[in-house]
């Protein structure tokens, strides 16, 4: 059992107003606990039974800090399977943060980011695979991450690679029983047999992998550069998109650009929002050089929102800007009113356009329509339903990538007729590259690579 | 009385106790070798044959260190044949079958011919050691020597346990019992108490022989012939060119049926195996006919082969079914066999039952871990077979020597033998039977073929010393021969002629329309690099065995890659060594049954330690954090408290 000093931390997103939970977990979590904590029966902390709620008092130095619940749970059925206990304050902020001093001042030190989870693998609670799931809740920004990450968390993505795995070592298992027991072992009619299996675990691996570009956009967001020449209404368009939802997540800084980012989260997905200066030809130095950093954000987007200043419809200048953006996906706003008809666009058709749509900025008009069409585009099929699991994370893509390569060589094996024997040396090769996902093959940097993701935010 | 000081002392002169003695002999120690019997030196008292699958591999790479076992069955065989061979390369074994009588001959003459060893008849009943000196921090006692039934004192640096079946032996068929080594041959007794009383675990294992039939009495003519190949592959490479023809005698095949198996179920509880009166625990992979009929009750029939057993004697070896039913039962199951129907028993087929140690008390030098300067080697711990024997005994034997030499000793780890793979999972795994080798235990069997064993292993056996000059420089030639033809058929071209067409096309193979490098075409399943010599007339003159080796290389060269890939993979584990004093009670979090294991076994690296069965993955990466980065915060987090 690894036993840790005591660590407490506030659990929950600090917020003015709701509920904030500070957990408190280690050797001497109850009596930190004990020292601070008055049950309003008066009961003893000892007394309290673990797995029970109990109401009460924070008490500091002769003050009472905030009126509280307190969860008591006993090792080692907890989550860092040590003695822990949550408190609930009620007070805000500022309350919060001297209950937490507190906390501290009795002899638990502030966590360190994931540090709870850090303890929960190291207890044997959690696998590599469910405690790096963890950490992607941590760092997700939207609803639809956080519940991707809750399911590899349950063990999902587990459940799924452990079935596969299980698959090709019994395949590899009869090669190899046949290899040293022929008589008994017989490969005929094996590699008729392994073939299906081989096309139907790449039909498996491969559907994950592709759902590792969704993953990826919900666990880091979209990234959306909103383009256009200048003055077309850039602005008011983040603005308009930024007042609607009034839900900033983040506020990325320093970047070097000189473009403006926000982040948004527009019902589960984030988008990454850049806004660029406006793109034209010019003589002027200083605006050369935000035009050339507008185009190199366009190039990094996931989505371009180009917007055409409807009065003056589509210039020459706009198609040679979107000409520019062949690859992107782009999403056509008109913008300033309803004075143009769509009839231009219909006239002077421009390839890549995925949707074209009118709003508004000042009145907020088609904001809606706007942030329905993006999740459309990038969120289709189930999603929402949420029956598949979804590749969040990079370090699995890889393993599952060289797993998808290893089976194409069993399949380019059988192909070529080699022998059975040789099939599994890359049939191996697939099992321990989905191992490295879960943690059961050990690559000799792979618990590093993992656990330096738990010091990110130091 | 007290003798003069050996430098090494071998218990017992079977296949490992022969290649122990050998090794520490011919590297110049003063070498004594201890036998029941000097007229049974190398005995084989089961089968008549030595390699087989993953076996053969085994002899070819004693052989490729400098032991003896290849070149005496190279000597004494009377058919030898290449299995597998419709297989890939991987998987092809050498086996031969041996005249026992020469065989034991050949080997007593070559022990009797080296200088510096001894051969001494008698019996060993005790070890002797010495207390750990009190500065020693790892409380290792010491080896002195050994003491005979006689009460002499044999002093030695070094002792090789090389005790086979031996020890407090017991064979047993039906209702009989008695305590005997194999064949009649006297047992040992008393030196197992010793071994406990110095701590070491003693199990005790069993294993079986079929009976032994004569040739007279065999009808054959309902039976599969299987003769010697044409063309002879010597298990030595110091062979190879050499003429090895010779007269050889067949093999023959025939199977049981539903009545031979009625009649065993109908036995079964007089199976001392079955009925309780045999513990030992028998070799899964080495079944006899009763554990074969039960555990495949599918099956309708069983493999039988009758193998002679030497040139001298009418004896016939029934492969296949070892057993030990009663006598009458033996002969009703033996004569329902098709071509056996007559058959007269001339020896019965008995299990045996011994006492050997848990090879996890050793480290891969086969040293004790707790006693310096005590080896074992073979069955005694816990292996079965003589080439499983053969390899670890020249192990053992080389260790002994280095170490007397104050020499860094000889590890071969799991990419680099078949010997590695096996003493590894000796030390390692604790084997609840008899240990056999098999091609599967081996990961990176596609790398170690039994036809590179001198390509693998030349370098280790020369550092060594085993290995000779002119055989060393024999390997060197060869590996500069084979890269440089690789690469010069990476640049010869063929056309696209019609002459070459019909050529292609008699292989059943597609012209090639722009031209080719014959490189590319050697890779084609249905070509080979032997094949296109008509192709390539700047060929220059290539002996066979460098040939076939060029052919390997460039037909399953992505899968040779591939395969290192694995084992550089491997290797980064096994070099992550795990210091021998490590306090595992200071390691967090691992689990209970994990800590025990570790704390018995003592893992030498991270890649031994995965390997341990009760270790978990989530052990491994703990172990992987303390050792590493980790360590650090943990240790700090300790420190904080």
């Amino acid at each position: 059992m690894y036993t840790g000093d005591t660590i407490a931390a506030v659990a929950t997103a600090l917020s003015p107003a709701g509920i904030n939970i500070i957990r408190i977990s280690g050797e001497n979590a109850f009596s930190v606990t004990a020292t601070l904590f008055r049950s309003a029966t008066g009961k003893a902390f000892s007394a309290i039974p673990s797995g029970t709620v109990s109401y009460g008092f924070i008490e500091y130095q002769g003050e009472v800090l905030d009126e509280v619940m307190m969860l008591k749970m006993a090792a080692p059925r907890t989550y860092t399977r040590e003695d822990v206990t949550e408190i609930h304050t009620h007070g805000g902020i500022l309350v919060t943060k001297r209950v937490l001093e507190a906390v501290y001042a009795c002899g638990a030190r502030p966590a360190e980011s994931g540090e709870f989870t850090k303890r929960a693998f190291l207890n044997g609670r959690i696998d590599l695979s469910q405690a790096e799931a963890v950490m992607d809740i941590i760092g997700s920004g939207s609803d639809l991450a956080r519940r991707n990450s809750m399911k590899q968390l349950r063990g999902d993505l587990r459940a799924i690679i452990e079935s596969v795995r299980e698959k090709i070592i019994f395949e590899t298992a009869h090669i190899e029983a046949a290899l040293d027991d022929p008589e008994h072992i017989s490969l005929d009619g094996f590699i008729d047999h392994l073939l299906p299996v081989v096309n139907d675990i790449l039909k498996e691996l491969k559907k994950l992998l592709s759902s590792f570009d969704t993953g990826k956009i919900i666990k880091d967001g979209l990234n959306v550069v909103i383009a256009g020449r200048p003055n077309a209404g850039k602005s008011s368009l983040l603005n308009a998109l930024l007042k609607e939802e009034r839900a900033i997540v983040t506020s990325v800084a320093g970047t070097t650009r000189d473009t403006i980012s926000e982040s948004l989260d527009i019902g589960g997905l984030v988008l990454n929002l850049t806004d660029t200066a406006g793109i034209r030809q010019s003589g002027d130095i200083v605006e050369s050089i935000g035009i050339d950093r507008a185009l190199k954000a366009a190039a990094e987007a996931q989505l371009i929102l180009y917007i055409i200043d409807s009065p003056l419809g589509i210039t020459s200048e706009d198609r040679e800007n979107l000409n520019n953006f062949w690859d992107k996906k782009v999403i056509l706003i008109y913008n300033k009113d309803d004075l143009l008809d769509k009839k231009d666009l219909d006239d002077n058709p421009i390839p890549n356009i995925q949707k074209a749509v009118r709003i508004s900025a000042l009145t907020g008009e088609g904001i809606e329509e706007l942030k329905n069409n993006i999740k459309e585009l990038f969120l289709s099929g189930n999603l929402e339903a949420g029956h598949d699991i979804i590749l969040t994370n990079v370090r699995h893509a890889e393993h599952i990538r060289d797993a998808v390569k290893s089976l194409e060589l069993v399949l380019s094996g059988i192909e070529t007729g080699v022998d059975e024997d040789l099939l599994s040396i890359d049939l191996m090769d697939a099992y321990k590259s989905l191992g490295c996902v879960t943690g059961e093959e050990y690559r000799d940097d792979l618990a590093d690579k993992i656990f330096s993701s738990f010091c990110m935010g130091k | 009385m007290i003798y003069e000081e050996h430098d090494i002392i071998v218990i017992g002169a079977g296949h490992a106790g022969c290649e122990a003695a050998l090794a520490g002999a011919r590297l110049g120690l003063s070498t004594l070798i201890f036998t029941m019997s000097v007229d049974n030196i190398a005995m084989m008292p089961c089968n008549p044959n030595i390699g087989g699958t993953s076996k053969g591999h085994l002899v070819r790479e004693v052989d490729a260190l400098g032991g003896e076992m290849g070149r005496n069955i190279d000597r004494t065989f009377i058919q030898s044949r290449m299995l597998n061979t419709s297989k890939g390369p991987a998987v092809q074994s050498l086996r031969a079958q041996a005249d026992k009588k020469d065989y034991s001959a050949s080997m007593r003459k070559v022990l009797e011919a080296t200088a510096n060893l001894t051969i001494r008849q008698d019996e060993v009943v005790e070890i002797l050691v010495e207390k750990p000196v009190d500065n020693d921090v790892e409380k290792k006692r010491k080896i002195t020597g050994v003491r005979t039934v006689s009460g002499n004192i044999y002093p030695s640096r070094t002792v090789i346990l090389c005790t086979g079946v031996y020890l407090e032996s017991r064979c047993i068929y039906g209702e009989v019992s008695i305590p005997s080594g194999p064949s009649g041959l006297p047992r040992s007794c008393g030196l197992s108490d010793s071994l406990r009383a110095l701590g070491l675990p003693v199990r005790r294992f069993k294993t079986g022989t079929p009976a032994r039939i004569a040739k007279s009495s065999i009808n054959f003519d309902v039976m599969e012939e299987q003769k010697g190949d044409e063309h002879i592959v010597p298990f030595s490479f110091e062979n190879i060119g050499r003429n090895m023809d010779k007269d050889q005698e067949s093999c023959w095949l025939t199977y049981t049926n539903l009545e031979t198996h009625r009649i065993i179920r109908e036995n079964i509880d007089r199976s001392p195996l079955y009925n309780g009166r045999i513990e030992g625990v028998g070799p899964r992979y080495c079944p006899s006919i009763e554990d074969k009929v039960m555990r495949f009750a599918e099956k309708e029939r069983h493999q039988v082969f009758i193998e002679p057993e030497g040139k001298y004697t009418e004896e016939m070896y029934i492969s296949g079914m070892s057993s030990s039913l009663p006598e009458d039962v033996q002969y009703a199951m033996y004569r329902s066999v098709p071509g056996l129907e007559n058959a007269v028993i001339v020896r019965n087929a008995y299990a045996i039952e011994y006492d050997c140690i848990d090879a996890l008390c050793l480290k891969h030098t086969l040293e004790s871990k707790d006693i310096s300067g005590f080896y074992s080697a073979g069955q005694a711990n816990g292996s079965s077979g003589y080439e499983e024997a053969a390899a670890q005994g020249l192990i053992a034997g080389i260790n002994a020597a280095l170490s007397v030499l104050g020499r860094d000793p000889l590890v071969l780890d799991r990419s680099d033998a078949y010997i590695g793979v096996l003493i590894d999972d000796l030390v390692t795994k604790s084997t609840p039977e008899p240990y056999r080798m098999m091609t599967s235990r081996a990961e990176y069997r596609l790398l170690l073929r039994q036809d590179n064993a001198d390509l693998r292993l030349a370098d280790f056996g020369h550092n060594v010393g085993l290995l000779s000059e002119e055989r060393y420089n024999d390997v060197c030639y060869k590996r500069s021969l084979i890269s440089s033809e690789i690469e010069r058929v990476k640049t010869v071209g063929v056309s696209s002629s019609k002459e070459v067409s019909e050529f292609l096309a008699g292989f059943n193979s597609t012209p090639v329309s722009d031209g080719a490098i014959l490189f590319d075409l050697i890779k084609r399943p249905e070509l080979s690099y032997e094949i296109l010599a008509p192709l390539d007339p700047e060929r220059p003159e290539i002996r066979e065995d460098i040939a076939a080796q060029i052919n390997i290389e460039i037909k399953y060269e992505g899968y040779i890659s591939r395969q290192k890939i694995q084992v550089a993979q491997f290797k980064k584990l096994e070099e992550k060594m795990i210091p021998p004093t490590l306090d595992y009670d200071l390691v967090p979090s691992l689990r209970i049954e994990a800590r025990q294991k570790l704390k018995a076994i003592r893992p030498a690296s991270i890649g031994q330690a995965s390997r341990i069965s009760g270790v978990s993955p989530a052990d491994v990466n703990i172990l992987l954090i303390y050792l590493g980065r980790g360590a650090r915060s943990i240790r700090a987090d300790l420190n904080n408290e």
